[in-house]
């Protein structure tokens, strides 16, 4: 066995350094490790353990129990199981339509070029905001959706052609969509209440899975263009010279190419529909309710019964770590690439 | 690419449109459900200037003497860079922008000195969110730097370091918010040992202002250290191995070697991923609505947790004001960090 205090270069510490690092390390990882750990046998514990003061080890100084966690799943199995699935359902399929939609937007951002014409985008804009007064005038949202869609259409394409701005650029746009990040959900929530409670789509998997689509695009759009432009365009040409269409191009030769990308983006959108609570608090209620707002009501309805709320925290974080801990290779690159290139 | 900008823009513009004639009215109840009658800037009149000012701003008092000095420091650096930029020959348009920008910097430090730096004084939803934000991006960046750097050491076990310090950050930060809420618990939580060989059996963090606010920076630290870490760990690196071998073999301190080479390399990095949590940082609501209730009193409410608050009691327009006014401070400090920090460093926004 090789000795970790022999200095191999000048670049290796010296042994007291390496030891001082060593405690500073575990240290943290103790930091880290800690409230897990307590997590995980205070749902172990009965009531009158937890209350009679701190207990830290099982079989060693208490008799570990699976009462809490029999509770939470047989005699609470329809308070748990259906907030379980809302959150296994809105968190994937939110982050495969997010990164469906934010991976062709990133690849077309980074392949064709746009120039699309602040006239234009005022003129979107416009019929938008046309289309939210005479919703919130009462006006039925079929007819006002599509009698909008219609105005933009024939606006676009008759006015629409004269238009002569100045340019915008891919970069404008990308710029643009990044900066949608600094919306605050709270700003945006209330209009969105009253938008989907008018539609009915209020406390269904529908306005949550919209919504976070909505708010993850642009990390997705953003991670997923570095990713995309590492991929050799030469590739591209010879496939499209041997008469690819962009689509089979895009499919077959780049979707291949980003996978490692668009691990670490999914596994980073479903985290954030997995854990996501204002918006959830404001769409949801009774039906759609997801995982992180059953376990705040918990304390709301029976106060703080540590011992169950510790068991529906663990099955709410385990699923995320396991995948953290299989996918942690893939996160660090994935997080470095977007934010080297900004 | 259309359908994804069509998603976005629809779901930005059309709610903030909305938001902003909510924040221009009030709701009531009538016979039929609500009423929204538009009543102008009532709202935000009442947040800046009226009844909810001490909630909103806090109680101002006459700053102490590091109060002044603190002000005084903000006033010289925002009068160094206009100068910097009057001499630079920015256009005159750039100049009015920079001059509104700095003015707007110098109000909120001297409301911020007269809530927090003065006797009697009491900060409100807007400094408390500030304090969150700006003492944990602090806190963070220099622990998860640290960490970085003691984990790129040629040390056995570096990977399960990596995983470990990665895991908080999939925590849903209502989790967390209970965990500490746990571990604070000086009667029954597992530092009652702790607690007792200091004396302070019967202390509890939530009643004091300073212990509660601690306590929910303490959380969010935990949750978002791993962030800088494995994004600074990651640029670490990719640096080139060989410029710190050579200057360690020609003679520089190893704190010689990381103030010149280490850490020039990696501020285009830091200066991102700063960024990237201080915009994040702003909507913080999970942990002080879970572990504290925003209380005792206000002392814990961020802004968005009070437009949360005013929006559950169907105070619709203040709820809309309150979050316009977080907007509005979003982009006046990230414009600001980016104009007089960003710049400087990297070429790109």
């Amino acid at each position: 066995m090789r000795n970790p205090f022999r200095r191999r270069s000048a670049l290796d510490l010296s042994p007291g350094a390496k030891v001082l690092s060593y405690v500073l390390l575990l240290g943290w990882t103790f930091v880290v490790l800690f409230p897990i750990y307590w997590l995980a046998v205070t749902s172990l514990k009965l009531p009158i353990q937890v209350n009679s003061g701190p207990v830290f080890f099982p079989f060693i100084d208490f008799q570990p129990t699976l009462e809490n966690w029999r509770y939470i799943f047989v005699d609470l199995r329809n308070d748990t199981v259906r907030p379980y699935i809302n959150t296994v359902v809105v968190g994937l399929s939110s982050a495969i339509i997010a990164l469906a939609l934010g991976s062709s937007a990133a690849y077309a951002l980074v392949r064709f070029h746009y120039r699309p014409r602040i006239g234009l985008i005022g003129l979107f804009a416009g019929c938008v905001l046309l289309a939210a007064v005479a919703i919130g005038l009462g006006a039925p949202w079929q007819i006002v959706v599509v009698s909008a869609l219609g105005v933009f259409l024939i606006l676009a394409q008759t006015i629409g052609r004269r238009f002569r701005g100045r340019g915008l650029g891919n970069s404008d746009i990308a710029f643009w969509l990044i900066s949608q990040r600094m919306l605050p959900p709270v700003a945006v929530v209330i209009p969105l209440y009253v938008l989907f409670q008018r539609v009915g789509l209020l406390d269904t998997w529908w306005a949550l899975i919209i919504t976070y689509v909505a708010t993850n695009l642009p990390i997705v759009v953003w991670l997923m263009r570095d990713y995309f432009s590492t991929v050799p365009v030469e590739l591209e040409e010879s496939a499209a010279v041997d008469g690819a269409s962009p689509y089979r191009i895009f499919r077959s030769i780049v979707i291949p190419v980003a996978v490692p990308g668009l691990v670490a983006t999914f596994l980073f959108v479903l985290v954030f529909a997995w854990n996501e609570y204002l918006l959830a608090l404001f769409l949801s209620s009774a039906n759609a309710q997801t995982l992180p707002i059953t376990v705040a009501a918990q304390n709301a309805t029976r106060g703080p019964q540590w011992w169950y709320m510790s068991v529906l925290i663990m099955i709410m974080i385990v699923p995320v770590i396991l995948m953290a801990i299989a996918l942690e290779r893939y996160i660090s690159r994935g997080i470095l690439v977007g934010a080297v290139k900004g | 690419m259309w359908p994804a900008l069509a998603v976005v823009l629809f779901l930005s513009i059309f709610p903030l449109v909305v938001s902003l004639y909510l924040s221009l009215s009030r709701l009531s109840f009538a016979k039929s459900g609500f009423e929204i009658t538009f009543i102008g800037p009532t709202n935000y009149q009442t947040l800046l200037f009226g009844g909810e000012r001490t909630h909103f701003i806090g109680v101002l008092r006459t700053p102490s003497p590091i109060g002044w000095a603190i002000f005084a420091v903000v006033v010289v650096l925002v009068g160094w860079a206009f100068t910097r930029a009057v001499r630079g020959g920015v256009r005159p348009l750039g100049l009015l922008l920079r001059a509104i920008g700095g003015l707007l910097l110098v109000g909120l430090i001297w409301l911020f000195v007269q809530a927090v730096f003065a006797p009697g004084g009491r900060p409100g939803t807007v400094f408390v969110t500030l304090i969150y934000v700006f003492v944990g991006l602090t806190i963070q960046y220099v622990l998860g730097l640290g960490l970085a750097m003691l984990a790129t050491q040629r040390l056995p076990g570096r990977r399960f370091f990596r995983v470990v310090f990665l895991l908080p950050m999939m925590i849903t930060p209502v989790g967390v918010g209970y965990m500490f809420q746990m571990l604070t618990d000086t009667s029954k939580g597992p530092f009652l040992p702790v607690f007792a060989a200091l004396g302070m059996e019967g202390f509890t963090w939530v009643t004091d202002p300073w212990g509660a606010r601690i306590a929910v920076m303490i959380g969010d630290i935990w949750q978002w250290t791993p962030f800088m870490f494995i994004v600074l760990l990651a640029a670490l690196e990719g640096l080139d191995v060989e410029v710190t071998e050579a200057a360690l073999v020609d003679g520089a301190s190893r704190s010689q070697v990381f103030r010149y080479t280490t850490l020039p390399a990696l501020l285009p990095v830091s200066t991102t991923i700063v960024l990237i949590r201080m915009i994040e940082g702003f909507k913080i609501i999970d942990l002080p609505n879970i572990l504290t209730n925003g209380g005792p009193g206000t002392a814990t409410e961020s802004m968005t947790l009070q437009a949360f608050i005013d929006w559950r009691t169907f105070n619709l327009g203040r709820s809309a004001a309150t979050a316009y006014l977080l907007l509005i401070l979003v982009t006046i400090v990230a414009t600001a960090y980016v104009n007089l920090v960003r710049r400087r460093v990297t070429t790109t926004v």
